[in-house]
């Protein structure tokens, strides 16, 4: 008897739907497993075999043969389980033979027969459902996961015994989670359409006549997000603990804060110890614009493949904010493993990547940095293939200008000029060059730390933000980019115009800074974003005056 | 002659054998390369242990000839005491050096010379007023001594080399070590338009034991110190301290009550220091100074050199001579050549000028500068600042501060 159960798999950060075929027919007895299985699937037989076990289902003792297909992929992680024991069960005559028809099953295995959870659910969901699958069984722990997209029927499951009742087709109990009766109804009757399991056949779910209910599924990364589980969805909490009124004074900071976060720009604070460059740091993420619905799947995906969303929190709905300790290694930066997992540069995908002490760092680990920061992507060569995480964050970076930390306050710093010029060349040109903001955070005067004139309040940038974010919205609508740091320098005369006397202006600047072309183009951009926060079309000149303000180098510090 | 010198060279590069040594040899013994064909035994009424043993080493490594003809190739001048060339000011310190090496030349005796010393680490201010101060001194033809140090030192002497005055540096190593590195640029001004000196053998490395000695060098070579930004215990105290007991005026420039950086030349000037009010008053006032003391000297030393027939300098000389009445007016700011704030001001509108009188020449944070011109807003204050810097009136350090530049 033959049977067949559609699952999923992740390669990298991309996943893709696995078929796992089992036959049982006579001959000696035995449980042969292939399809280019790494050491934890071929496990999966011992697992399976004791759960169903503990389950009270018998196997049969036939020769059973299990298939992963596509066979040329190298498959990995535990989440077969569930699919071969379910797909055993079908060719053991133990369900009936349309069960899990056109549903994606996907889960570990306890030997007590318990459905635990697993990596990368979210990311497979999204996957399946556009091939137009919309019926899925996964581990009650990872349900918010794939309940995160609409119009789709998900079992959470927390026993294999649960699952025999639901393919049985008795009483699904509190298993089936959140689904609209009505909408249910509606998915019953679409549930037979791929029933052929071709997986490549998105066009199977437009069938006419149900294009409203799937209309949305297939159109590429347009999966609209289910409003029904947002309240379970990490959703941005107006956390008032930390708040940029909190710092008093540092105006110039928090002003390139803002610039940094509404153009998303390069960051760099540089400080005495004590200013509260790491304050400044953290109370970015008030500033920062909630993730679209497209960008919380694409960052919730990533953390479902590296094991961190948690039942609770489905989705990333807060723009991530990482800061790893300065004695970060280079793999766990850019992600490490033979199959690399998601390093920190990918988990900070479309929010702030935060370092601290930057001058600390390993300089190694520093120069990697290059790649994503200029990409946006980070590309990680392993003997399994070469492997390509995103990673589009806003690098933030603090540091002291001297190991004293006074420089270039001569009456404190107690460094000699060698030593300073050593402390700053841990920082090397290529990194400095791409860094578009860098902001001076000064001590401040005991009269205004008593006296707390705190200025601009987290919510005030915010708003500051949102404008200059619908500015860059509406400009690059027709275009790749989403924000003004995005713009490739061939399209940098397009969008980022220049009136005859400001171009005459930055012209001068150009020539009498000694300006690289690289520094000209940045200049321009975080010209572009004060224009938008000014709410101005044109780049005027005093927006280009800013920027050249906050322009780093030139033999100010390097 | 020539030979008897490379006796000498041999002799002073020994370890451990100074001044002292050297005047008690040479009135027992007499010429070096009679040092020299003494036995050890025959020394040891004079040497003590370790001093035998060096020269000892010396003697048995050292080629004559070869070292001194190396010494030539290098172009350093070996100056000893006792030698014509070995400057009179030297010669009546308490300590005087052995010998000096010298590579360039040495300060013409008969022009005004200032020991312009400083801190290493200094500020924008002690930065631009030694630039303004080389520049006035050079303008003036002072000759302008000091230690090619970080900081006001290389600064100072920068200035004068650039604007073609003469400067020399006394170093606490050989002459042929260029210490600081970053100074090696300007070492190489300095051997052309004045001197690189030096009591130490040429190859000495730098060591921090032998800075304090060379102090009383730069303090002897000058007719007059100005210390121009100095903290309260520091190489350039010791230095004032050596030209106190050597009868030199002292000028220093004063800071803020609360600068630490300026808390030595406040000092100084409560204990009697002449303040710096004004650079073009201060060049005056060394220059009728010099006058006054040279004015019996110079007669008497211009007939020694013109009998030897070198009379490069006298036109230079005259100079200085002739307008002893009128300094002030001689050198008002235009003569000195460098523009003077109001200058710079009638460049600016009005809006400039209010910025510019929030600034000065120690930098300041922008918000600082915001609030002292609180009519301009914060992109009009920015706008206007960059366009200062791109006039060059204006300096931005770091990122969020801003000072006046020195042309």
């Amino acid at each position: 008897m033959f049977a067949k159960i559609i699952s999923g798999a992740i390669l990298g950060i991309h996943s893709y739907l696995v078929e796992v075929e089992v036959n049982a027919s006579g001959g000696m007895p035995a449980f042969a497993m292939v399809g280019l299985l790494s050491a934890e699937v071929r496990e999966a037989a011992e697992r399976v075999r004791v759960a169903m076990k503990n389950t009270g289902i018998k196997i049969p003792t036939m020769h059973i043969t299990v298939n992963l297909s596509p066979a040329n992929i190298k498959k990995e992680g535990t989440a077969f389980d569930l699919p071969i024991a379910v797909a055993v069960m079908k060719a053991a005559n133990e369900l009936p033979d349309d069960a899990a028809a056109g549903m994606v099953v996907i889960g570990e295995l306890g030997l007590d027969g318990t459905v635990k959870k697993t990596c990368g659910v979210l990311p497979i969901v999204r996957e399946a459902i556009k091939k137009g699958y919309c019926t899925f069984m996964v581990p009650l722990e990872n349900i918010n996961e794939a309940k995160v997209f609409s119009h789709v029927k998900v079992y959470g499951v927390r026993s294999l015994a649960e699952v025999m009742t639901i393919l049985r087709g008795e009483e699904a109990g509190d298993c089936l989670k959140d689904v609209d009766r009505e909408e249910d109804e509606r998915l019953k009757s679409q549930n037979q359409s791929p029933k052929n399991t071709d997986m490549v056949k998105p066009g199977v779910m437009g069938a006419k006549g149900e294009m409203t209910v799937t209309a949305t599924i297939n159109e590429k990364s347009n999966n609209k997000v289910n409003k029904k589980t947002k309240q379970q969805m990490n959703e941005p909490t107006d956390d008032t603990s930390v708040d940029f009124a909190d710092i008093a004074g540092q105006e110039q900071a928090k002003r390139a804060a803002m610039i940094a976060a509404a153009g998303f720009h390069h960051l760099l604070l540089i400080g005495p110890p004590g200013t509260g460059k790491t304050m400044i740091a953290r109370r970015i993420s008030t500033i920062m614009p909630p993730l679209t619905e497209e960008e919380s799947l694409e960052v919730s995906s990533i953390y479902s493949i590296a094991g961190l969303l948690s039942s609770e929190q489905a989705i990333m709905r807060e723009r991530p904010f990482l800061n790893p300790h300065y004695t970060i290694s280079a793999q766990g930066l850019t992600g490490g493993g033979r199959i690399p997992r998601p390093g920190v540069v990918s988990l900070a995908h479309r929010g702030v990547l935060f370092m601290d002490e930057l001058p600390e760092c390993n300089r190694q680990v520093i120069e990697i940095l290059r790649q994503p920061i200029e990409d946006k992507m980070v590309s990680i060569a392993r003997a399994s293939g070469s492997f390509t995480y995103p990673a589009d964050f806003i690098f933030l970076g603090a540091m002291n200008p001297c190991l004293c930390g006074f420089f270039p306050d001569q009456s404190k710093c107690s460094c000699s000029e060698r030593d300073v010029r050593r402390y700053l060349a841990r920082i090397s040109g290529p990194i400095l060059d791409r860094i578009d903001i860098c902001a001076e955070v000064a001590r401040t005067s005991i009269d205004a730390l008593k006296h707390g004139k705190s200025g601009m309040t987290s919510a005030e940038m915010r708003d500051g933000v949102d404008i200059a974010r619908q500015a860059q919205a509406q400009r690059y609508q027709a275009s790749p980019y989403r924000t003004n740091a995005d713009v490739a320098v061939k399209d940098i005369t397009v969008f980022c115009r220049l009136g005859v006397s400001e171009a005459a202006l930055l012209e001068e600047i150009f020539q009498k800074m000694n300006l690289t072309a690289r520094a000209y183009h940045r200049i321009l951009r975080v010209a572009r974003t004060i224009a938008d926060l000014d709410e101005s079309g044109e780049i005027k000149e005093e927006h280009i005056m800013e920027a050249v303000h906050f322009r780093l180098g030139d033999g100010r510090y390097w | 002659m020539d030979n008897e010198k490379a006796y000498q060279y041999w002799l002073h590069s020994v370890d451990g054998i100074g001044m002292k040594t050297i005047t008690l040899l040479s009135s027992h013994i007499g010429r070096a390369s009679d040092v020299y064909r003494l036995s050890a035994k025959e020394l040891k009424w004079f040497l003590n242990e370790s001093q035998l043993l060096k020269l000892e080493q010396k003697r048995r490594s050292w080629d004559i000839t070869g070292e001194f003809a190396r010494l030539k190739a290098k172009g350093i001048t070996f100056v000893p005491y006792g030698d014509n060339k070995y400057p009179e000011k030297l010669k009546n310190l308490s300590a005087p050096p052995a010998s000096l090496y010298i590579k360039g030349t040495l300060p013409d005796p008969t022009l005004p010379a200032v020991a312009l010393i400083g801190t290493r680490k200094c500020s924008g201010y002690g930065a631009s007023m030694a630039k303004r101060l080389g520049l006035a001194l050079a303008k003036a033809q002072i000759e302008v001594i000091s230690g090619m140090a970080r900081g006001i030192d290389g600064i100072g002497q920068k200035a004068v080399s650039e604007t073609g005055g003469r400067t020399f540096a006394v170093l606490g190593c050989g002459v042929d070590v260029i210490y600081p590195e970053e100074n090696a640029p300007l070492y190489r001004q300095i051997v052309e338009n004045g001197g690189i000196i030096s009591e130490y053998s040429p190859g000495t490395a730098a060591r921090s034991a032998l800075f304090p000695p060379r102090n009383r060098l730069i303090s002897g070579l000058a007719d007059a110190v100005i210390v121009v930004e100095a903290r309260d215990k520091s190489g350039t105290m010791i230095t004032v301290d050596m030209a106190l007991e050597q009868g030199k005026d002292i000028y220093s420039l004063p800071g803020r009550a609360t600068d630490p950086l300026s808390v030595g030349c406040n000092r100084l000037i409560k204990q009697g220091a002449s303040p710096v009010v004004s650079v073009e008053e201060f060049v005056a006032e060394i220059l009728s100074e010099s006058k006054r003391k040279l004015s019996s000297e110079v007669i008497s030393l211009k007939k020694r050199r013109q009998t030897k027939g070198g009379t490069k300098n006298t036109a230079s000389e005259d100079r200085t001579m002739v307008d002893s009445d009128n300094d002030t007016l001689l050198f008002s700011q235009e003569t000195l050549g460098f523009e003077g704030d109001e200058e710079v001001l009638t460049t600016m509108n009005s809006d400039e000028q209010a910025v510019w009188a929030g600034l000065d020449y120690t930098p300041r944070s922008l918000g600082f500068i915001a609030e002292l011109c609180p009519q301009i807003g914060y992109q009009a204050l920015l706008s206007i600042l960059i366009k200062l810097c791109l006039k060059g009136v204006v300096m931005q350090m770091g990122t969020g501060n801003y000072c006046r530049a020195v042309k």
